[in-house]
């Protein structure tokens, strides 16, 4: 645990830890005050203006930052990793906005890493850079083992897929009142009025979080996920992030204590989040333990929220891009399962992990050097040609679907994987048997993000079924 | 025919020819028999195939290595005489053999 850690859950005894952020935060803005004029230079959060990226083949092999923000927004991300793919598959990047970092961009090398904990560590963080000053969350995705597999064992079960067999009549139901409002006689914003909808309302579902507050769960998210100096996103207002978080702690904490009361009071225990922890031995008391309670709550909420959202939005428009696999699914509903995993493939919601090199690694012909950034873009992997036939096709009945790099591999598989399946899956499911036509309009909008590949915006037209 | 016998959860048994050399994994999907997903196509890194060999034929399945544990720790389901099907090599020596497929793969 890091000294921060420590001062942390050891001052919660005493002073709650939404007060505690706040005092954080002030400390930090005193601190940055008191450098200013020193040549110790505070820390700096970096704000990204969008230029036009140049075509890659214009550009010398070490010239080439696929940091960039806005590589997927400008849709440029295909031809410059196709060009790292086939000619710098293990490349280094040694001054980005970011610092230096490696990116490994073919299918088996991607494996390789990700597997390979041993070599490469998950800690302190996976997005490219550094996480906010002052907030040194506990989360298990960047953790290393033994640590990683405690704590991830004892939350585990709530996305179980025995868990999610008692989930899924409610994930319908919620999911078919949202796809009975929509409109059909005018175009709509399908990310909002669906994709985050549906997220949230699943969110809810998972934390048991109060039912009208589920847009809360969004903004958290938002604000963690799009932070500027980790990924690049649109949020580098360090105020209003440290005002979330210390909103988050007092919500959760009391939602926390409410369940207890509802326990004692007779109530029977729920398969949420909170109440699974409540009833595992290793974290009945983890709201003493502020980092690693905010921490598994942020993971679940952040985890669960950008990449099913816009896989949402992604299999609409690629049914657009590709209107004979929407023929294909219409008269085979039964391919929406294979059809779930090809949307995650497509898609790929998170581009990259990152891992740091516990010791020097041969790969790819390169020397990567002990404590190196290493980024394995999945995003890429999942269009390698040497692994995967017609990659850049949009494939319903494609062989070998699930064998796609999106949820990665090794000991942080993603954990809520199947949920996300069922997710993707009862929303196609309940959208087939409702609507005959499903039409993007124009061009959707992109999320600014070197980490979240994903729309902001995507208006659609729903014709409904005779 | 030298042969052995996969147990759906549900009771549906499969029962598939011995081929020398190809891991258990690779003999089930191979035969179509369901419920073995192998994402990560043998590499023990995804966990989902997972299987429960039966208690007398556990010693003669080898051992599960370190990766194998862990990715193993995992699973809701697991069972003292759980494996990965494809950490498992089939040999002639097998024939008879019953392992059980779990309810769900993680
Ligand atoms: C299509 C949707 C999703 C995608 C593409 C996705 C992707 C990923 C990826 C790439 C990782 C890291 C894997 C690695 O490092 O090898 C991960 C980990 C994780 N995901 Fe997901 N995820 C999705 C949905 C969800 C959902 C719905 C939840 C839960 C509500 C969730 C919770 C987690 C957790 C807790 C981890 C950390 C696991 C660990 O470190 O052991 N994810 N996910
Ligand atoms: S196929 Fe992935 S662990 Fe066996």
């Amino acid at each position: 645990m890091s000294i921060e850690a420590t001062v942390v859950n050891t001052a919660t005894k005493f002073v709650p830890m939404h007060l505690q952020i706040k005092a954080i935060h002030r400390a930090l803005k005193v601190k940055n005050k008191l450098l200013k004029n020193t040549p110790f230079k505070p820390r700096k959060v970096p704000e990204f203006a969008e230029l036009p990226i140049p075509d890659v083949n214009t550009l010398a092999l070490d010239e080439i930052d696929v940091s960039n923000p806005f590589l997927f927004r400008q849709q440029q991300w295909q031809p410059y990793f196709k060009r790292l793919r086939d000619e710098c598959p293990v490349h280094y990047q040694k001054s980005s906005p970011f610092g230096p970092f490696w990116s490994v961009t073919r299918y088996d090398d991607i494996q390789y890493v990700d597997k390979h904990h041993e070599l490469f560590s998950s800690e302190p963080i996976i997005f490219l850079g550094d996480r906010p000053e002052g907030l040194p969350l506990e989360t298990f995705i960047a953790m290393d083992p033994p640590r990683h597999d405690v704590h991830r064992k004892s939350v585990q079960s709530v996305v179980a897929p025995q868990n999610l067999k008692e989930m899924e009549g409610l994930i319908r139901e919620r999911a078919q009142e949202v796809l009975d409002s929509l409109p059909t006689d005018k175009p709509f914003d399908w990310v909002q009025a669906v994709s985050i909808e549906l997220t949230a309302r699943m969110l809810a579902t998972l934390l048991d979080y109060p039912y009208e507050n589920r847009a809360e769960l969004v903004y958290i998210s938002d604000v963690v996920g799009g932070n500027a100096e980790s990924t690049g996103g649109t949020y580098a207002d360090m105020d209003e992030t440290f005002k979330a978080a210390a909103d988050m702690v007092k919500k959760f904490t009391a939602l926390w204590h409410d369940k207890k009361r509802r326990e004692a009071a007779g109530e029977a225990p729920g398969f949420d989040l909170i109440s699974l922890m409540q009833n595992n031995e290793h974290t009945k008391d983890i709201v003493n333990r502020p980092l690693e309670f905010m921490g598994n709550l942020a993971l679940l909420v952040v985890g669960g929220n950008d990449t099913t959202r816009n896989s949402m939005t992604g299999g609409v428009l690629a049914l657009n891009e590709f209107p004979n696999e929407f023929q294909k699914l219409k008269q085979n509903p039964s391919l929406i399962p294979n059809m779930v995993s090809e949307i995650i493939r497509w898609q790929t919601p998170l581009a990259y992990m990152r891992r740091v090199a516990k010791q020097d690694v041969e790969l790819g012909g390169k020397t990567i050097k002990k404590g190196d950034k290493v980024l394995m873009w999945y995003v890429s992997g999942n269009r390698d040609e040497r692994k995967i036939d017609n990659p850049d096709e949009f494939i319903i009945d494609r062989k070998g679907a699930r064998n796609h790099l999106s949820f990665g591999f090794g000991i942080h598989r993603c954990m809520g994987n199947r949920l996300a399946e069922m997710q993707l899956r009862i929303l196609w499911e309940e959208l087939l048997v409702r609507f005959d036509k499903i039409e993007v309009i124009g061009e959707p909008d992109y999320v600014q993000s070197n980490f979240v590949k994903g729309y902001s915006k995507m208006m659609v037209k729903l014709t409904r079924k005779t | 025919m030298a042969s052995i016998k996969m147990i759906e959860h549900d009771g549906t048994e499969h029962e598939v020819a011995i081929e020398d050399g190809k891991s258990l994994m690779e003999l089930a999907t191979d035969n179509a028999v369901p419920g073995i997903d192998a994402d990560c196509g043998g590499d023990c890194a995804c966990g989902t195939c997972h299987v429960i060999v039966g208690d007398k034929w556990f010693p003669n399945t080898g051992v599960a290595n370190n990766d194998e544990q862990q990715m193993l720790d995992m699973t809701p389901e697991r069972a003292s005489t759980s494996r990965l099907a494809c950490q498992i090599k089939i040999t002639e020596a097998m024939d008879g053999m019953v392992v059980r497929l779990p309810e769900f793969q993680m």
